[in-house]
């Protein structure tokens, strides 16, 4: 047994976990310690990947010993192994979120299960090498957050879920159209193997008509302009800590398997297709911010920042420098985790101030002012200010802008991040510093919870020390978004007979 | 063959997507379906449209003889097919319990979360 | 209510009897067929889902619910458990993650008897497909009543 085997455990060890899970469905205390043993061991799966993939380079299992390009590879480079500890990351803090604030009704519904189901696809997202293989853990992860999604039957979820299925469903038709081209095309569907037999295809515009709709596929999963109006219709039904890995990782998924299609495999007519990634990055910063100063329910603001955000992602995608890719490599690793806790305190404040209205809340911070700290950290992360996490994400990315050139998206860019920052500034002025109104109905005193204190502040220390020491992150982001540069790595890495 | 394949595709995907654009929840499912068979005849088109014989070597033989029909492509139906039947059932029941709650079919009374 | 099942038929009903240990015998075989020939977990799986589904058509929910005795759910999580641990086994001799193993073990009187983690893969997705078919069927005919 040697050590590749450790690429497989962050998918295999949820699936067994739910699985276990299920069996289990009537026993609420046996649920909830396999929710926390499974997401430990992930966690510990997934340091432990990273830790070799930075050690030994890119890793490749080949699955079921089927050599590649025949069989189905798990790749874990740098980006995919950072991924998946993000991912690891946010299941654990969910898990311990949901011990107190999942109702009983929805665990013997399959909140755990699904929990596990989830991570299992998403990080099987992240790992595979395969493009049709990817497509499977789509579907998976989907299926999971589809039913996550309209736990709990009322109304606005039903309404939100059939957005989010029908848009969702869409885009994984599109994704197989495009494999069944491509396949077509070139006749295999091991993502290496792709990249190389591209290279030989006669017909250029061909590939990028693929591309492009592996663009269209990719970017309305990721939530970007102009398909991206399913998020915040969907993402403030359901509970919170269903919300909050959503808002953590989903999307994620969407980025990631843009930028490893458009790194590894459509590469070849880069100021075509990269030109219109400018514009949808763009255009997604822009309608995420100003869509978030009109609202006025916390979660449905942080909801149209997630759509702002994924706008920096692209962006570095689409100027497609060595910088560029090193600060969007950053800006997801900080952006996951401001993103999730956000999602936790606003699920705190919910439950200390009684509801989700601006209007409605406010003087938490005279009663409570430990979750007023624990909100400014990422609030204010997450709008760039310095030192914490956000700051450098945004500082890297937009010297590469300049550097690039691209003054439009470098001027839209500070622009949304001051808007971010009003954002901000509008839920900590009417939340926390306004005086508290009548209560229209006697909200229950509220329990203070220590589970809850503890998940926020864990992620809230995390994002400072992303600040703090951005040095190391930044060397790691360096060497992912050198693996992303240089695909003639990954290629080598899967054909070369892997590291059986 | 494979021009009837493609027009035949191609009515599909639109006549899926004319019915995702309509505002009953019914033939947004009804569109849903097409859609999700459209992508698998396609996959099944362009994968060759041959007369051929399963991809198996004779006893004895060492290579295939004659043309043979391409495995890959309709093992990658096949896991589509299952996979659209597990999403569409979630989608029925889905679909069926939304009409229970809003007490409609059309799309348009849906604006709650916009 | 008006809309209940109410369409019971006795010849349905007693056909049921007969055919749903037939049924519930042939995915069984169905699946054992799979080894090597036209069948395996997923059609098996079907048919089984379809047999329990029949007994609710001819007589009612309780009943073919009671015919299961556990929520779907936990069969199909049974089924994933077995399913994702087959993948495991090859591990242990040294070969890579979910490689194919086979044994067969000699048992007296009966002859051979082979054995292989595929089997038991498709035993997994076997109970899995019954559960997931099942679930569905089952929340459908709750949403009715």
């Amino acid at each position: 047994m040697d050590m590749s085997v450790l690429i497989a455990l962050p998918v295999i060890i949820p699936l067994i976990f739910g699985a276990l899970s299920l069996v289990v469905l009537n026993n609420h205390g046996a649920q909830r310690l396999l929710g926390m043993l499974g997401t430990t061991a992930v966690l510990a799966a997934a340091i432990l990947l990273l830790w070799q993939t930075q050690i030994h380079g890119i890793k490749v299992l080949e699955v079921g010993s089927w050599p590649a390009p025949f069989g189905i590879v798990l790749v874990s480079d740098l980006l995919g192994a950072i991924m998946v500890l993000l991912a690891a990351i946010t299941g654990f803090a969910t898990a311990i979120y949901s011990l107190k604030t999942v109702r009983k009704r929805f665990e013997r519904f399959g909140y755990y299960p699904l929990l596990h189901l989830l991570l299992a696809g998403v990080n099987g997202a992240f790992l595979t090498g395969d493009i049709f293989n990817l497509y499977v853990w789509f579907e998976v992860l989907l299926v999971a957050s589809f039913a996550l999604l309209i736990q709990g039957g009322e109304r606005a979820q039903m309404e939100g879920a059939i957005k989010y299925v029908t848009l969702n469903l869409l885009s994984s038709a599109i994704f197989l159209t495009a494999i069944g081209l491509l396949y077509g095309m070139v006749g295999s569907l091991n993502m290496a193997d792709i990249a190389v037999r591209l290279t030989a295809v006669e017909d250029p515009k061909m590939v990028t008509l693929v591309a492009m709709l592996f663009l269209i596929a990719f970017s309305i999963k990721a939530a970007a302009f102009p398909l991206f109006f399913w998020l915040p219709a969907s993402y403030h039904t359901p509970q919170v800590a269903v919300s909050a890995i959503f808002a953590g990782l989903l999307t994620k998924v969407g980025v990631y398997a843009l930028y490893r299609v458009f790194s590894l495999m459509f590469t070849g007519e880069v100021e075509f297709t990269h030109q219109i990634l400018l514009w949808m990055a763009v255009f997604t910063m822009l309608t995420g911010v100003l869509g978030a100063a009109s609202q006025y329910e916390v979660r449905r603001i942080l909801s149209f920042h997630i759509v702002s955000q994924i706008g920096y992602m692209m962006l570095a995608l689409a100027l497609f420098t060595p910088l560029a890719l090193i600060g969007g490599v950053f800006y997801i690793m900080h952006h996951i985790i401001v993103k999730a806790n956000l999602f936790f305190v606003a699920g705190m404040m919910y439950r200390l101030g009684g509801s989700f209205e601006l209007k409605e809340l406010g003087g938490l911070y005279k009663k409570h002012p430990g979750l007023a700290v624990l909100f400014l950290i990422p609030a204010f992360s997450l709008a760039g200010v310095p030192p914490l996490s956000g700051f450098f994400a945004k500082f890297i990315l937009i010297k590469a802008g300049v550097e690039a050139g691209a003054w439009w998206a470098v001027a839209v860019a500070l622009f949304v991040g001051l808007f971010t920052l009003f954002s901000m500034i509008k839920i900590w002025n009417e939340a926390f510093w306004k005086k508290a109104p009548e209560p229209a109905i006697e909200i229950p005193a509220p329990v203070r919870n220590k589970a809850l204190y503890w998940t926020t502040g864990i992620l809230a220390s995390m994002t400072i020390a992303i600040g703090l020491f951005a040095q190391p992150i930044y060397v790691l982001a360096e060497m992912a978004a050198n693996q992303l540069l240089n695909p003639q790595l990954y290629i080598e890495a899967v054909l070369g007979g892997g590291q059986p | 063959m494979t021009t009837l394949m493609a027009i035949l595709i191609g009515c599909l995907y639109a006549a899926s997507i004319y019915m995702m654009l309509r505002r009953s929840m019914v033939k947004l499912l009804i569109g849903l379906i097409l859609l999700s068979n459209a992508a698998n005849l396609l996959i099944f088109t362009v994968a060759g449209l041959e007369r051929g014989v399963p991809p198996l070597i004779a006893q004895g033989a060492e290579t295939i003889t004659g043309p043979t029909a391409d495995p890959l492509a309709q093992a990658l139906i096949l896991t589509a097919i299952v996979i659209a039947f597990g999403v569409l059932a979630f989608a029925v029941v889905l679909l069926h319990r939304a009409y229970e709650v809003i007490k409609t079919d059309d799309m348009n009374e849906m604006k709650g979360t916009d | 209510m008006s809309r209940q099942f109410n369409m019971r038929s006795l010849i349905l009903s007693t056909g049921t009897t007969i055919i749903l240990p037939l049924l519930l015998l042939f995915s069984l075989f169905l699946l054992l067929r799979g080894h090597d020939e036209p069948g395996g977990g997923f059609i098996g799986g079907l048919v089984a889902a379809a047999a329990i589904a029949l007994k609710l058509f001819a007589d009612d929910y309780p009943s073919a619910k009671s015919l299961l005795r556990v929520h779907p759910l936990q069969i199909v999580g049974v089924g994933l458990a077995i399913a994702a641990l087959s993948s495991l086994p090859s591990l242990f001799v040294g070969d890579n993650f979910f490689t194919a193993q086979w044994w067969s073990l000699d048992i007296p009187i009966f002859g051979t008897l082979k054995l292989s983690t595929p089997l038991f893969f498709d035993i997994g997705v076997f109970l899995g497909v019954i559960g997931t078919v099942l679930t569905a069927i089952f929340t459908l005919v709750e949403v009715e009543h």
